[in-house]
Formats: C-alpha cells, structure tokens, sequence
C-alpha cells in the first residue's frame, strides 16, 4: 500500500513538472497562441470535445480497430509460433524472411495498404496487426524452443500427444516469455494505431490529429496527443493485470 | 525373462572423441526385483536406464522388456528423473492426475485415485499446493505418486534423491522400500551412493566407466527390513567398495 502511495507520489510530481515546463514554453516563445497553446487551453480543448461527444466517439474507434488488429496479431502470431517452435527445420527456412520484413517500419507499408484496400478501418487495422505479429511470433518460437526437455520427457513418458501436448503443456511452459513478446507488442501497436489512422483514415484518434492540424487548432491537436498517452498507459496497466491473473492461476511462476 | 538387455552397445561422438557410454552390456531383471545400476559418472547407468526406458536407442544389441523390443517410451514403464519434472502451473493434485488424464480416467476416479497415492508417499492436505511452494523432497514425493498413479509395471528411477539433502534422502529411502514392498512394482533404480544401492536393492548391478560396463551383479541377501548399522548391512556394504578398488576385470556374479 505504501509502495503504490509513492509510486502515486512520483507520478503526480513527474507529470506535474511535465505540465510545468510546458507552461514555461509557452510564456516565453513568441509563437501564436493559436500554434502553440498553453497546458490550460489544450485542457478547455478536451472538455470541448468531451461536451460534443467527439472524443468518445473517436476513442471508439480507435479502440475498435486496435482490438482487432491487436488481437487477431496475436492469435495467429502466438499460432504460428507454437507451430513453428515445435519444427526448427521448418523455421530455418522461414527466419531468413522473418528477419528481412521485420526491420521494416510498418509505417513504410502504409501507401501499399492504401492502394490495395483503400482509406477507412483496414489499412489501420492491417498496420496494428504488422505491429505486433514479429514481436509476438519470435517470441513464441523462442518461447517454445527454450521449454525445459524434462516437461517434454515427462510427457512423452506420460503418453500425452498433440494436439493435448500444446495446449497442457507446451503453451503454459512457454507462456512467461510469450506474455512478455506480447506485452511488447501492445506498446507498439498502440503507436503505429496512430500512425496508421493518420494516413489511411478520416475517423478515429489519428485522424483528429491530422483534422486539428487541418483546422489549424493546436489545443484539440494536444490535447489528443495526451488523451493517446493516457489510454496507452491504461492499456498497459490492463496487460499487467491479466498477465498477472494468468499466472496467478497456474501457481504464479515468480 | 521379463527385462533383458543383450549385448547392447552405445556410442557419442562428443567434440570430436567417440565416447563409449555401454559396451557390449547384457543384463536380465526379473518381475518384482529391485535392481540398482550403480557406478561412477561416465559408467553409462543412465544411458542403460535411458535405453530401457525408451528414451534414447542403443546402437546395436536389443532392449526387451516382456519379449517387445523397446523404441519409445511408455505410460506402462515410468520414469522419475532427479529434478523431478513436476508441471510448475499445475497444483500438486493436477500433476498426479496427468498420466490419468491420458488413460481417460473419469474426473471423479482421478481426483480419488490421485488422492490414495499422495496418501501412500505422505502428501494428504498437499493437494491445492503449487510445486515451488514444497521442498525438494516433497516435490519427488509428488513426482512419484504421479508415477505410480498410473499404476506402471516398472518405475525407473533415475538418481532420485541425488539432489536432496542426507537426512531427507534417507527417508525418501526408507518409503521408497516400503513402497516397491507393497506395491510390487519392478524397480530400477540409477545411483552413484554404494549405501543407497546396499540399502534397497535385491541385487546391484556395478558399473564402470570408460567404456561403460558392467563389472559384476551383486545379490543383496538382507531382506525386507534393513539396518544400515546392522554388521551384515556393513558386510554388503564393504564388499562393493572392495569392488570398486579391485584391478581385475573379471565378469562376476557375486552370491554373498
């Protein structure tokens, strides 16, 4: 209890100091109030758009789209690399590709997703799920080939065959590491959401960004930027949780 | 006869050096008995143990239990390892159920069949209790009854206690005889410790190392009870340091 006090503690002076250099910013640059509006004029935005409806609505969205880029990654990563894990000679031939795509900004995908599906949820969906799938599958491969040899003696000697192997064993012996690619993997779907809704849509918290900057209103355009941090924060606090209950239930490794 | 090794040879190639871990062994076991594999590291008792446990093939020569040539591993031979290999997510009663579940026993005849054999190694009231939340001992005592839940008809032991502490070892030795007693089970049991091999086995197989063979088979005429105090019990005892030291390697078969 103590711990989670001054951790608030810590939380409430670092973002205070954040709000404070801001506001120090804004009295001594020369830029246009418009351009470069002050911490209280970016809050008045975010009541502004909490009153119409628009910040929610967009929030929405934005959060239909990340759930199922997010999600639907992760299912097939986690898939594939249970699979792929369990077959090193098959893997050997799919890594040298893995490696050449995953560097890849998912950024750079973004004019070829947009020619094929066109603007709308798609090219931000296909962008978040870009995002997560190489964080998450190579972790699982990894996961998966780094599982003790005792828990698959143990099953062998205790006739336990596939597809039961995976699912009883495989899986939970694999799943710290696999959490940990999938915790990875939220933080940065979260960020190229943003990037993807900021070319390949006109709805959703990305887009507010680029029809701020159109309507030139720097507040709303701040003020979105922050409510993005936030949701990306309490998205991660949510992981934790469920990670933690996971592990809770299966004797909570550590 | 039930378990026959016949001139059984296995080799590995380990950085570049060909490493004979069993050359030309041949070994019978009868139903029931209680065999210990005993010598020092390199000696191929766990290779031998491995083969007729299925899980790794000799080169050459055959591994038969009940007249079958041994290829994999099976629910009806298990093996108990020396880390004990207890699934860390399940509960303690979860990981005696494990080899049920293959054999589709009925939830409800698991949860009781489970139950008799934490009962019979000690662990009754362990049941909800995660496997890092017991000591080292306890966690072979589950790892057991997991084993003979499935009701085997043999148990390999493969170094069990090697990683327990003196005192705890002794006991698990103590239930462990007590157990292959009234279980009936065949044993095979894998150590480097003369005392422990002296203290359980009906007869003790000595192994040597480089190229691994066995050097002699010892019966040990000491009954069911046994005093590790007792002159005869020391008498044994004595009798395989002897063998330990001789120079001569003659293949004996010792009647003491």
């Amino acid at each position: 209890m103590m711990k989670k006090i001054l951790s608030l503690k810590n939380a409430v002076i670092s973002i205070a100091i954040l709000i404070l250099i801001w506001q120090l910013l804004f009295w001594v640059s020369s830029y246009d109030k418009a351009l470069f509006p002050s911490p209280k004029m970016a809050f008045d935005a975010l009541l502004e758009m909490t009153d119409s409806g628009v910040l929610f609505e967009n929030i929405g969205t934005s959060m239909g789209r990340f759930a199922v880029g997010y999600f639907s990654s992760v299912i097939v990563a986690v898939t594939l690399g249970l699979i792929l894990g369990r077959l090193p000679n098959v893997f050997k031939y799919i890594n040298p590709a893995v490696q050449l795509l995953r560097p890849i900004s998912p950024t750079a995908w973004m004019p070829f997703i947009v020619l094929l599906f066109g603007i709308g949820d798609i090219p931000a969906v296909v962008i978040i799920f870009i995002a997560a799938f190489f964080p998450v599958l190579l972790s699982t491969v990894a996961a998966v080939s780094n599982i003790d040899p005792i828990y698959l003696k143990v099953s062998k000697n205790f006739g336990i065959k596939q597809p039961a192997l995976t699912w009883k064993v495989i899986f939970p012996a694999a799943f710290p590491q696999i959490a940990n690619g999938i915790h990875l993997a939220l933080g940065t779907a979260w960020i190229f959401l943003v990037a993807g809704e900021m070319v390949g849509a006109q709805s959703g918290l990305g887009y507010q960004i680029i029809d701020a900057r159109n309507n030139i209103r720097a507040d709303i355009l701040l003020a979105t930027i922050l409510v993005i941090g936030v949701i990306g924060i309490i998205l991660d606090g949510l992981l934790k949780l469920a990670e933690k209950a996971i592990l809770k239930s299966w004797g909570g490794a550590n | 006869m039930y378990i026959e090794v016949k001139d059984a040879c296995k080799n590995f190639v380990q950085e570049g050096k060909e490493f004979i871990a069993l050359d030309h062994v041949s070994l019978d076991i009868e139903k029931g008995e209680f065999i210990c594999l005993l010598g020092p590291s390199g000696c191929g008792k766990s290779t031998l143990l491995n083969a007729l446990a299925g899980f790794e093939r000799v080169n050459s020569g055959s591994v038969k239990i009940d007249g079958k040539e041994v290829t994999e591993p099976s629910i009806n031979n298990i093996t108990i390892f020396q880390n004990y290999g207890l699934l860390p997510w399940r509960n303690v009663l979860k990981n005696v159920e494990l080899g049920l579940e293959s054999k589709k026993v009925p939830k409800e005849e698991r949860e009781q069949t489970a139950k008799k054999y934490l009962e019979l190694v000690g662990l009754s009231g362990y049941e909800k209790r995660y496997p890092r939340q017991l000591s080292g001992g306890q966690q072979q005592r589950v790892a057991i009854a997991r084993g003979l839940a499935v009701d085997p008809d043999i148990v390999f032991m493969d170094e069990p206690f090697g990683a327990l502490d003196a005192i705890t070892r002794m006991k698990l030795q103590e239930d462990i005889l007590r157990i292959s007693r009234e279980e009936k089970k065949t044993i095979i049991f894998v150590t480097h410790d003369i005392e422990e091999a002296v203290f359980l086995a009906d007869r003790i197989v000595v192994m040597m190392a480089d190229p691994g063979r066995i050097k002699s088979i010892v019966k040990v005429p000491l009954g069911s009870h046994r005093d590790r105090t007792n002159d005869d019990f020391l008498y044994v005892r004595d009798k395989i340091f002897e063998l330990f030291n001789m120079k001569v390697d003659d293949y004996i078969e010792y009647n003491i």
